[in-house]
């Protein structure tokens, strides 16, 4: 039997089984509608309340401040456009970065199309922004600076409080997209003086397909759905009471193991960059130390990567790519590009995620399955010919 | 998203490596779209006797070389100047929409290391494709 070792938690991860067992009972007898006022639907009324208690907790804000939605993306693209809408008097000029995910990057220029001005903010070869560039790229029309808490694809961490702290002083709306962070590093809204938090909690050993989105109290954000007036009138629809049940679970046992979590899984990223590294022509990706903790993202010159990721699937090893021809476009990913690599280079990315379910023995595994895997895609490679010969190949 | 046919050739490709008696060598596509393939070409007497490719690219782009190339192999030079990218993908029972391109690349590959071998003798290859 194949073994298999999971190295895509930047993708989803497993559900948590503590979350599982919170959630049985709301998939089972206790089925009733919150908005009802007979026992089935208070009782599930009450779980969902003390499942956002523990959410907002995880976050250090209000239950009051936190709305349900249907995953990452939906926070997201209601973050931003009704931020948007709602500070169109002020003006129209956004602040962001080149390395957000797409459920910023295309909210943003659909915002464009409507004659919205986006300033993308660029990146060091680490990843990292400059607070110098931000500040000078404040103006007078600024309405809203969104900025990803930490990277999906090369696992660089923002600056998330510094930001913070500057647009709360020059009065400017501040979204991030913390859906990598939230559940794997510390997070908090209030000392970070973050407006609003899209998370996600699938990323966390939650559930899928159920996310939400942080919004300070007094900050009065259009409504994302109309209907039965439910999470306060700002998003309409019956609540997947199981969905937010299991997603507090699994963040609240996220939060409560963390420091123990990023000791145990930073470890293990840390001696898998340190094994990977060896392999000739291998770079990491993103920032070596101020970096996510079960982020390993490399680029192995000369092979490509969904090539890797089919042949790391033959030994059990599930992985991504960022080439092009993961993403189903020519281009490999804006974020590979942003960083600095030429396109043949980033044709051939390779992102392992860690997560508190990975063990030494997965490290001792992908250790060992992944250098032949290169240099079997190298033999067979004309750019690897042409590299080791020195000779051009045309 | 791919089929088993896809998944066979990308796991065991066929013809892959260099030919080092090749008469003919194709160069298509690059880097910056993320696919290269050479493929080599020994030609003797009007007959393919023998073709490898070494490929730089996605499964797909694998795939469709190894099948390629051995759709090609020991058939005459017009037999394989014929050979379409549509065949190519339908011998591999079909490829993604996004993928075809490789196919196109593997029917261009294919087509290059010919013109090649015929350079190399000094014959115009355009004279050639057109008969």
């Amino acid at each position: 039997m194949t073994r298999i070792v999971y190295a895509d938690n930047a993708a989803t991860t497993s559900l948590s089984r503590h979350a599982l067992e919170e959630m049985m009972p709301y998939l089972t007898k206790e089925y009733g509608n919150p908005s009802t006022v007979y026992s089935l639907g208070r009782s599930a009324k009450k779980a969902m309340e003390n499942a956002r208690a523990k959410i907002a907790s995880a976050l250090g804000c209000r239950p009051d401040e936190i709305f349900i939605t249907s995953g990452g993306t939906e926070a997201d693209n209601w973050a931003i456009r009704s931020a948007a809408i709602m500070k169109k008097d002020k003006g129209k000029h956004i602040i962001s970065t080149v390395l957000e995910h797409h459920a910023v990057l295309h909210t943003l220029k659909s915002l464009e199309k409507a004659g919205y001005e986006v300033t993308y903010l660029g990146v060091d070869s680490a990843g990292n922004i400059s607070l110098d560039e931000l500040k000078n790229t404040i103006r007078q029309d600024t309405i809203l600076i969104t900025v990803i808490a930490a990277s999906n694809e090369i696992g660089t961490i923002m600056p998330i409080a510094e930001i913070g702290a500057l647009a709360r002083e020059k009065g400017i709306l501040f979204h991030t997209d913390a859906v990598q962070a939230v559940g794997h590093i510390p997070v908090n809204t209030e000392e970070m003086k973050i407006d609003l938090l899209s998370l996600s909690a699938h990323k966390f050993k939650g559930p899928k397909g159920i996310g939400a989105l942080y919004i300070k109290k007094g900050l009065r954000l259009p409504s994302n759905m109309y209907g039965g007036a439910q999470e306060r009138g700002l998003r309409s629809g019956t609540e997947n009471v199981a969905g937010i049940v299991g997603m507090a679970a699994a963040l609240e046992e996220a939060v409560s193991n963390m420091d123990n979590n990023i000791k145990k899984i930073s470890a293990m990223r840390d001696r898998l960059i340190d094994g990977l590294l060896k392999i000739p022509y291998t770079r990491l990706t993103g920032d070596p130390v101020n970096r996510l903790p079960g982020s390993a993202s490399f680029v192995f010159e000369c092979i490509e990567g969904e090539s890797m990721v089919l042949l790391l699937d033959q030994a059990g090893i599930c992985a991504s790519s960022g080439s092009a021809c993961s993403s189903g476009s020519l281009d490999p990913s804006h974020v590979l590009l942003a960083i600095g690599l030429p396109h043949e280079v980033a044709h051939g990315s390779l992102r392992l995620s860690l997560n508190e379910d990975n063990t030494e023995e997965d490290v001792d595994y992908i250790l060992e399955k992944l250098p032949p895997i290169i240099s079997r895609l190298r033999d067979m490679s004309p750019l690897w010919e042409e590299k080791i010969s020195g000779k051009p190949i045309k | 998203m791919y089929s088993e046919k896809v998944m066979d050739h990308f796991n065991n490709p066929r013809n892959v490596g260099a030919l080092e008696d090749a008469n003919g060598i194709g160069h298509v596509g690059n880097s910056t779209c993320g696919d290269i393939m050479k493929i080599y070409v020994k030609i003797e007497d009007d007959i393919i006797k023998d073709i490898s490719f070494k490929t730089f690219g996605c499964g797909a782009a694998v795939a469709t070389s190894s099948m390629a190339t051995e759709m090609v192999k020991g058939k005459t030079v017009r037999e394989a100047l014929k050979l379409s990218n549509k065949a190519v993908a339908e011998a591999l029972d079909g490829l993604p929409p996004a993928k075809m391109h490789c196919s196109v690349l593997a029917e261009e590959g294919i087509k290059a290391a010919i013109e090649d071998y015929f350079k190399r003798q000094g014959i115009d290859p355009a004279a050639v494709l057109k008969e």
